[in-house]
């Protein structure tokens, strides 16, 4: 762990980075589920193999960016620990 | 105790016997004509033993294991059960059938119950995994500082989670007496032993074991009908894939057939009071109550297609149901409590990925179910001739096939009550509009509606009730530990010993079971209601004020309690007056969604009460920002959490 962030505020530049990377992934979260509702009709007159893309985005599309970002975020987040010195190793 | 290469590998055996004993029976139907009777229990005896015995195995007298599994579930494990604690009857059964019935505006339920993992995994599972104890009401009275917010949060848990169990009862008891043959009563019980040989002596542990096995079973059972009817509809073995095709010519058929409510078109289902005028007609007739029968009412009012061309409202209603469904999903508490079973921090945050991949498998087929299912309705079945058939001593109304000979499900399935056939317009020609079908039925009965082979049908049964039994033995576990762990542990008796701890424990599993087993007998309309409604009331009653007690130090006792009483006072205001008379709404709003006036009544009242009132001491903000990490290597930290050690 020789790349460990130095620094007496270390928790608290932690729980920044965090917070910020939970308001970009909230905000797509929220723009796959709730954009696409607004303009259905329109996004339905797209139609890709069969799909119209409204109903598309409800079906499956929301669901597999929401799969993405759980596990994007888990990797980040599991990576910054490391970065600024944080285990659990306490059961 | 189990290591994660044999566990994989004894899952990995199971699945490939559990396939091979599913293809064998096929066989077995297809070659020596094996009676549908012998199919339908080889099924039931197989997965109930199956679920018995790992019960058994895991039998535990350790509180952690109990409570917690031990806390040494591996992610991907606890990501198998996650899944099939949470997709219940409802998923299993219902989702694709409102998705049928509703098209694009049941897509709420597909975004909202997928939707909200992301909440988890943002906002909760890390933190809660940090803070490690037994319940959620544990983390809301550590956190807003006694057992005043602890017992309104353990009263909140136990209303959700007993509301919901029942209707998992209810839904063990259709699928026994449909498949099995037997009343629906005997089939809840035996459907509930199943439950009590797991979570009776092994609590949480076994529950945990034995819903990994239900997770196979369960979405095998979903996706191998579906594949099927691709392969049948469109010659292409992926149904996820192919079902495109399957909107299409959807949408040819209903012009073709001149059907107004048209399947992709968004927002085209009313507000109407018929389920509360159902469900109080229901309970006057069983119990003689003489309540007031609300009057039949529909916002805008009936017919709202004159023509054909349709009606369109706004998108608020759907969207309303998507973000409650979403933040009830992440305060649910039997979901909440499976992140207390993982080793680790890292462990729970990759945990909800592998829960969400999980649930994603078979949310993602759903509406390719749905889709397949309405095309071969709309395309095989409508324009067929209605006929009589008698059985019983009743004359039944049903459709013939092309030979002239009736069809067989449609009595079968009419018999259950779900299904009802009538020829409207007296052209002896049936319509589509004809067909009354209640969504919980077309999960079930797409397999025999398509001409597939029994054991099809039978297997679906089997994964139906694994996701109802899964479900069922999970929330015990909240209600037992809600009664045993947090009324008499923590508030009345906290120098109890673990024995007497752990004997009311499994004592509470056992009333709990029965008294769901009670609540669902007289089978009323107003139980399934009461799910739907159960996401509104986690939705105003736990979400914010875990969310505020995590991310906002200043949040206090005062305010949390005042939140979530306010909450679901709220809640439950909007629920009733909507309920019972549509014209009582805001922005049309339905009474499924309430929980989004609530949360927003919660949140406003612990925020002011909070601020209003003195800050939380200095031992609750270190609490707190304890919680926010992981263990820091620099600095020798205190024993986590203010809770007194075993």
């Amino acid at each position: 762990m020789s790349d460990k962030k130095e620094g007496g505020n270390r928790l608290d530049a932690y729980w920044k980075a965090n917070l910020q990377l939970i308001w970009i992934l909230l905000a797509i979260w929220f723009a796959v589920a709730y954009v696409p509702p607004l303009f259905v009709n329109q996004l339905n007159t797209i139609v890709i193999a069969g799909f119209p893309l409204g109903y598309y985005m409800g079906s499956q599309g929301s669901l597999v960016v929401f799969v993405i970002l759980i596990f994007y975020y888990a990797w980040r987040m599991n990576k910054m620990d490391q970065e600024y010195g944080l285990r659990d190793k306490d059961k | 105790m189990f290591q994660n290469m044999t566990l994989s590998k004894a899952y990995g055996l199971f699945t490939i016997g559990f396939l091979i004993f599913s293809f064998v029976l096929l066989l077995l139907e297809v070659t020596i004509g094996l009676s549908t009777a012998i199919i339908g229990w080889a099924f039931l005896i197989l997965t109930m033993g199956l679920y018995a015995v790992i019960g058994i195995m895991s039998r535990t007298k350790v509180l952690d294991e109990y409570y917690v599994a031990g806390r040494r579930v591996p992610a991907f494990f606890n990501g198998m059960a996650t899944g099939a604690d949470w997709m219940s009857a409802a998923s299993f059964l219902s989702m694709a059938g409102s998705v049928w019935l509703l098209g694009y505006d049941a897509l709420a339920y597909i975004m909202g119950w997928t939707g909200g993992y992301v909440l988890l995994a943002l906002l909760f599972a890390p933190y809660l995994r940090k803070f490690g104890q037994y319940t959620i009401p544990d983390f809301v009275g550590a956190r807003f500082g006694g057992n005043r917010a602890r017992g309104v949060a353990a009263v909140c848990a136990v209303i959700v989670s007993f509301t919901y169990v029942t209707a998992q009862v209810v839904g063990v008891g259709l699928i026994m007496s449909r498949f099995m043959g037997v009343p629906y009563e005997l089939g809840v019980v035996i459907g509930l032993s199943g439950v009590l040989l797991c979570s009776f002596l092994g609590g949480m542990k076994a529950v945990t074991w034995t819903q990994v096995a239900q997770y196979v079973i369960l979405i095998v059972a979903y996706i191998v009908p579906v594949t099927f009817l691709s392969l049948k509809l469109t010659g292409f073995p992926i149904p996820e894939l192919a079902y495109g095709q399957a909107l299409q010519e959807i949408t040819r058929l209903e012009k073709e057939q001149k059907i107004a409510k048209g399947y992709i078109d968004p927002y085209n289902e009313p507000l109407t009071n018929a389920s509360a005028v159902a469900a109080v007609t229901q309970i006057n007739n069983q119990f003689g109550a003489g309540w007031p029968v609300p009057t039949p009412k529909s916002v805008p009012p009936a017919p709202i297609t004159p023509g054909v061309g349709g009606w369109q409202g706004t998108p608020w209603d759907m969207m309303a149901l998507t973000f409650v469904l979403m933040i009830g999903t992440a305060g649910l508490p039997h979901i909440l409590i499976r992140f207390y079973t993982v080793p680790s921090i890292r462990e729970s945050r990759v945990s909800v990925g592998y829960a969400l991949f999980f649930i994603f498998l078979l949310y993602f087929t759903a509406p390719a179910y749905a889709a397949f299912s309405r095309w071969e309705i709309l395309q095989n079945v409508v324009g067929l001739k209605i006929g009589t058939v008698d059985d019983g001593g009743k004359t039944w109304t049903t459709v013939l096939a092309k030979d002239g000979k009736p069809l067989p499900w449609v009595l079968n399935f009419s018999k259950t009550g779900l299904l009802t056939i009538t020829d409207g317009n007296k052209d002896g020609i049936l319509q589509f509009s004809e067909i009354g079908i209640n969504a919980d039925l077309i999960v079930m009965s797409t397999p025999e509606i398509a001409g597939l082979p029994y054991t099809i049908a039978a297997l679906v049964a089997a994964g139906g009730l694994a996701a109802a039994l899964s479900t069922a033995d999970g929330l015990l576990v909240v209600i037992a530990s809600a009664v045993a762990h947090d009324f008499y542990f923590r508030i009345l008796n906290p120098k109890a010993s673990a024995q007497t701890r752990m004997n009311l424990g499994k004592a509470m599993v056992v009333v709990a079971a029965a008294a769901a087993a009670l609540a669902a007998m007289p089978r009323l309309a107003l139980i399934v209601q009461m799910v739907s409604w159960a996401f509104s009331l986690a939705a105003a009653s736990f979400f914010p004020i875990v969310l505020l007690g995590i991310f906002w130090k200043r949040a206090n006792g005062t305010g949390a309690i005042a939140g979530m009483i306010g909450g679901m006072a709220v809640t439950i205001f909007y629920m009733v007056n909507n309920y019972l008379d549509p014209n009582f709404n805001i922005l049309g709003i339905s009474h499924l969604s309430s929980g989004l006036f609530g949360a927003a009544t919660n949140f406003a009242l612990t925020i002011v009460v909070s601020l209003v009132t003195a800050p939380p001491p200095k031992e609750i903000q270190d609490f707190v920002d304890n919680v926010r990490h992981p263990r820091d290597e620099d600095v020798v930290e205190s024993k986590p959490a203010a809770a007194p050690a075993e």
